[in-house]
């Protein structure tokens, strides 16, 4: 056995690969173990929006963050991450969602993001194919792409690259006071223990609630400019907000391959994976609404995921509330192909006592949640 | 019913026994059917709607599987390869 | 948008080959409504393919004229591509077709093994079976050149086929060895009808080299085939030709009784003798439930026929046909094993994922189908990994996972058709 590790990351999805890539970087001994292979959890089912959002403060923070370091990553991915810096379009389908636009604008502007108003007649002749006509939008050229399996693979290889170990196929049955016990029954010693399992995060520190929250995705064939931008609706806001009813928006990108991913439902309470025929009906008539000429388009595949949400929306970053020795790096919800960059600096930044470039407070596990707190 | 149909495959003109595929059509024309992701000429595998190596697109709608279309008259056929 | 229809049968037949027109007419003889549903333009199936144009009075024409002349409602041009809650999703050019049914019988056939060599993507490598679907849709290869790899029967059919359509068929190459090749021929002799069946083969094929041992290594030619490098009993040689027809045996197309529920057994779909499947009242026969040929086909869609019309004397009655037949699938199976040599002849820059582009090299990082799919794109194209999982299950030894909608790639109107019971909770 090599010199034992420093740091043991427990899953290796995006999350767990830019913690790893992270404090490699910093001449950290870090090993990976995943029970699957890299990405089976939420990664491998997610749509790889690199987003700013600004639900609250502390989402913006966290976004805004990840995306500029996603920006200073991007000339380093190799072509399989698929990276595509697209922008987002957040289109505005009556007077109230224009007021959405309007408010988003200034509030981004604000804060440094470069964002644009576009009126009904701009809208149109930046996404030809969205139907006619529409209030308006706001495009966010900053926001871009990638395919996260490829994403993580990537930052698993950095740090590989840097002496890092990644274990596969090994379920971790327990953690906590400097030991991870394999369900093998192998034990292993580390001064660092963090916690990425993702939705299952909770099943090995207590205290923590994420709770799964289901999605789905449908992949077309390839019809290379169909679209330009990641198309999202504005009332995606009203219907994603809600904690407790299944809802489906307009949420369709471009891949790099020509292909359109097209999403997206949020559903709560279900556990089962298998597509469910309602929700995909209604989640794709939606689409119908918003680009007609989607219904021609022939499907390749629909798959299902499960996003990792908290009580508040924000991710679970730093001590465990019941053993600080663990820190937990979880709970993205369905921003965790963003936030994994941000989430490994705060994390990265805790273990050396370093002083985070965005407070950390908002983030911490040990915070006190209320399902409303930032509505 | 007549012996063969005439389409156009890349603009040039084709006489098919009536009943052949789209497929057909395309092989006989001497055009390949499309251009693989790194931009291999392709054609037919399997000949039985599998494979999806024979799409063409017909009269504009793209990706259509040219062996489980028959062809009809003056069908506008577009293969890539 | 395209409009969708509601279509309800007693029994719902899903494939119009041999095995779904013979359970269609068997249960049709009950007086119920039946449906036989079906992908190409018409009826008949691989073997069947394009037989609205030879002479009557053949097996073939009894069948279709059978067929013709009865009740049966038959719904052509439709991909049956969404199985739940006993309703079944089909798209059809224009419009999106929801069935429900009371009984049903899956004969969903079978398709070609292909695997990987240096230049089988390059136009005119074709499966064998491919090469005869096209024929029969009207390619004419008077002429043309022609040489037919692989393993099993089926080569032989093909070229008996090319032959008769004015090809000039340079060579058979059988992967299997001669002493296989030798037994497999005495033991169809005893097989009822067979004898006759090969000796007309050995008529059709006279003068045709028939190598055994033998192989194709690489193909080449300049955007489309000029030449096959084959190695036949450990010596390579280089043949021009205009075509290659390769197809390493038949692999039951399963995905359908998948996502119905039904279980497999050695990669097949496990019925008892009244051809049901695990699930109650879903049938299922032909090259799905075993690869065993035409007679086998037809008598176990008979017995499904009557079974699913609860007719089980009528069905028991066949009972000992089947048995007969039923050998023929134990000594194909006998006869054309996959030699190991098989799994080396992909390089590193050969493509094993025709859609996605993707090379043998880079799978060879993986550890299984599903790691290696996410990963590489490998199987994510529009052939949902048709053509390239049963290769990479041969080569890698993988096992291929679950099942996922759509069957196979539909129009997004017609995915939003799928019929559901489940009530929208808002
Ligand atoms: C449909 C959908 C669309 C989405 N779209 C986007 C988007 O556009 N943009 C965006 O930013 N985010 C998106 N997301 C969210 C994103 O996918 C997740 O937030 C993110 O993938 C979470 O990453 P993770 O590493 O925390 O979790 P996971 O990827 O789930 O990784 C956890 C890993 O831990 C392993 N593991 C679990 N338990 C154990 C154990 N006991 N022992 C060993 N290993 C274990 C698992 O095998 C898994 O590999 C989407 C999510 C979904 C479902
Ligand atoms: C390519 C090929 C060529 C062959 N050529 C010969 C030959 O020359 N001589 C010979 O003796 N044997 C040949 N065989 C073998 C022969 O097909 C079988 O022995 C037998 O006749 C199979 O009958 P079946 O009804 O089980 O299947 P098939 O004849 O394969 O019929 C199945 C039918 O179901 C349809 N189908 C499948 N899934 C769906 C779906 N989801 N929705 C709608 N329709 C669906 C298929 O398109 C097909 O028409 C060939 C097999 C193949 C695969
Ligand atoms: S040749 Fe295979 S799908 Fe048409």
């Amino acid at each position: 056995m090599n010199k034992p590790s420093e740091v043991v990351i427990v899953g290796a999805g995006i999350v767990g690969a830019a913690c790893a890539f992270e404090l490699a970087a910093e001449g950290l001994r870090v090993l990976v173990i995943d029970e699957g292979f890299p990405s089976t959890g939420a990664t491998g089912a997610a749509m790889g929006h690199i987003v700013v959002m600004d639900d609250s403060e502390a989402q913006f923070a966290i976004t805004r963050y990840s995306q500029i370091l996603w920006d200073d990553l991007c000339d380093q991915l190799p072509a399989a991450v698929e990276f595509d810096p697209c922008g987002t379009l957040w289109v505005a389908a009556d007077e109230e969602e224009m007021a959405e636009v309007r408010r988003k604008f200034d509030y981004y502007r604000e804060r440094g993001v470069n964002a644009e108003i576009l009126d009904s007649q701009q809208v149109r002749d930046a996404e030809p194919r969205l139907r006619a006509p529409l209030t308006g939008a706001l495009r966010v050229p900053g926001d871009s792409v990638v395919y996260p399996p490829c994403a993580t693979g990537f930052l698993l290889q950095k740090a590989r690259e840097l002496g890092a170990r990644i274990i596969h196929g090994r379920p971790v049955a327990a953690i906590g006071a400097g030991t991870v016990r394999l369900a093998d029954g192998t034990v292993l010693a580390a001064a660092f223990i963090i916690n990425a399992a993702g939705q299952s995060a909770p099943q090995l520190s207590r205290g923590i609630s994420i709770k799964p929250r289901k999605g789905h995705l449908v992949i077309t064939d390839r019809y290379p400019n169909f679209l330009r931008h990641q198309v999202v609706e504005l009332g995606y806001l009203k219907s994603a907000h809600s904690l407790t009813a299944d809802s489906v928006a307009f949420n369709v990108q471009p891949r790099k391959t020509g292909q359109i991913l097209i999403g997206s439902s949020r559903q709560y309470g279900a556990q089962n994976s298998t597509v469910d025929e309602s929700i995909l009906a209604r989640m794709l008539q939606r689409a119908f609404e918003y680009m007609p000429d989607l219904n021609s388009l022939s499907a390749i595949r629909v798959w299902t995921g499960f996003r990792p949400a908290t009580p508040d929306k924000l991710p679970l970053i730093g001590p465990s509330p019941e053993d600080p020795s663990v820190l937990v790096a979880a709970g993205h919800e369905g921003l965790g192909i963003t936030t994994s960059l941000a989430t490994a600096k705060l994390i990265c930044a805790q273990i050396l006592g370093q002083r985070p470039a965005i407070p950390v407070q908002p983030y911490l596990p040990s915070r006190q949640m209320t399902a409303e707190a930032h509505v | 019913m007549s012996e063969s149909v005439s389409v156009r495959v890349n603009g040039k003109p084709v006489t098919v026994r009536a009943g052949a595929t789209v497929a057909v059509a395309v092989l006989a024309s001497g055009a390949t059917c499309r251009t693989s992701v790194t931009g291999q000429p392709r054609s037919p595998l399997c000949g039985m709607g599998t494979c999806f190596e024979c799409r063409v697109a017909i009269n504009g709608e793209p990706q259509r599987r040219s062996c489980q279309v028959l062809c009809e008259a003056n069908m506008e056929i577009e293969a890539n390869g | 948008m395209d409009s969708v229809k509601h279509l309800r049968f007693d029994v719902a037949v899903v494939g119009a080959g041999p095995a779904g027109i013979a359970a269609a007419l068997a249960a049709a003889d009950s007086g119920k409504t039946v449906g036989l549903i079906d992908d190409n333009p018409a009826a008949g199936g691989q073997i069947w393919r394009g037989a609205q144009n030879v002479q009557r009075h053949s097996v073939s024409a009894v069948w279709l004229e059978r067929l013709n002349k009865s009740a049966i409602q038959l719904v052509r041009g439709a991909r049956v591509f969404h199985a739940a809650d006993g309703e079944l999703a089909a798209e059809s050019d224009d419009s999106a077709i929801q069935i429900s049914y009371g009984k049903l019988i899956l004969a969903t056939g079978a398709r070609e093994l292909y695997l990987p060599f240096p230049g089988w993507t390059l136009p005119n490598v074709m499966g064998a079976g491919g090469l005869q679907a096209l024929v029969k849709s009207g390619l004419d290869i008077a002429g043309k050149r022609i040489v037919v790899a692989g393993t099993g029967p089926l080569l032989l059919a093909v070229a008996a086929y090319a032959r008769k359509c004015g090809a000039k068929v340079v060579g058979i190459c059988e992967q299997t060895t001669r002493p296989r090749m030798a037994r497999f021929g005495m033991k169809m002799m005893l097989v009822p009808g067979k004898a006759a069946e090969a000796l007309h083969f050995a008529y059709e094929l006279r003068g045709i080299p028939h190598w055994t041992d033998c192989w194709p290594v690489a193909a080449f030619g300049n955007r489309r085939l000029e030449s096959v490098r084959i190695s036949r009993q450990g010596q390579t040689s280089e043949i021009e030709c205009d075509y290659l027809a390769c197809g390493f045996h038949l692999i039951p197309n399963v995905e359908l009784p998948r996502m119905c529920g039904c279980q497999l057994k050695n990669g097949f779909v496990d019925v008892n003798e009244y051809q049901q499947t695990s699930v109650a009242g879903t049938y299922c026969a032909g090259e799905p439930t075993g690869i065993g040929g035409l007679e086998l086909a037809l008598v176990e869609g008979e017995i499904a026929g009557y079974a699913a019309t609860n007719w089980e004397d009528r069905a028991k009655h066949l009972f000992p046909k089947r048995a007969r037949y039923q050998t023929v699938v134990r000594i194909l199976k006998a006869a054309f094993p996959l030699r190991p040599e098989l799994k080396n002849l992909a390089r590193p820059d050969t493509l094993v994922c025709r859609c996605e582009d993707v090379s043998h090299e880079r799978l060879c990082e993986y550890t299984s189908w599903r790691a290696a799919k996410l990963h590489t794109r490998c199987g994510m194209g529009p052939c949902q990994g048709r053509v390239c999982a049963p290769a990479a299950e041969f080569l890698f030894g993988w096992q291929i996972d679950s099942v996922r909608p759509p069957l196979y790639p539909v129009r997004c109107s017609s995915l939003a058709a799928i019929p559901s019971h489940s009530v929208p909770r808002n």
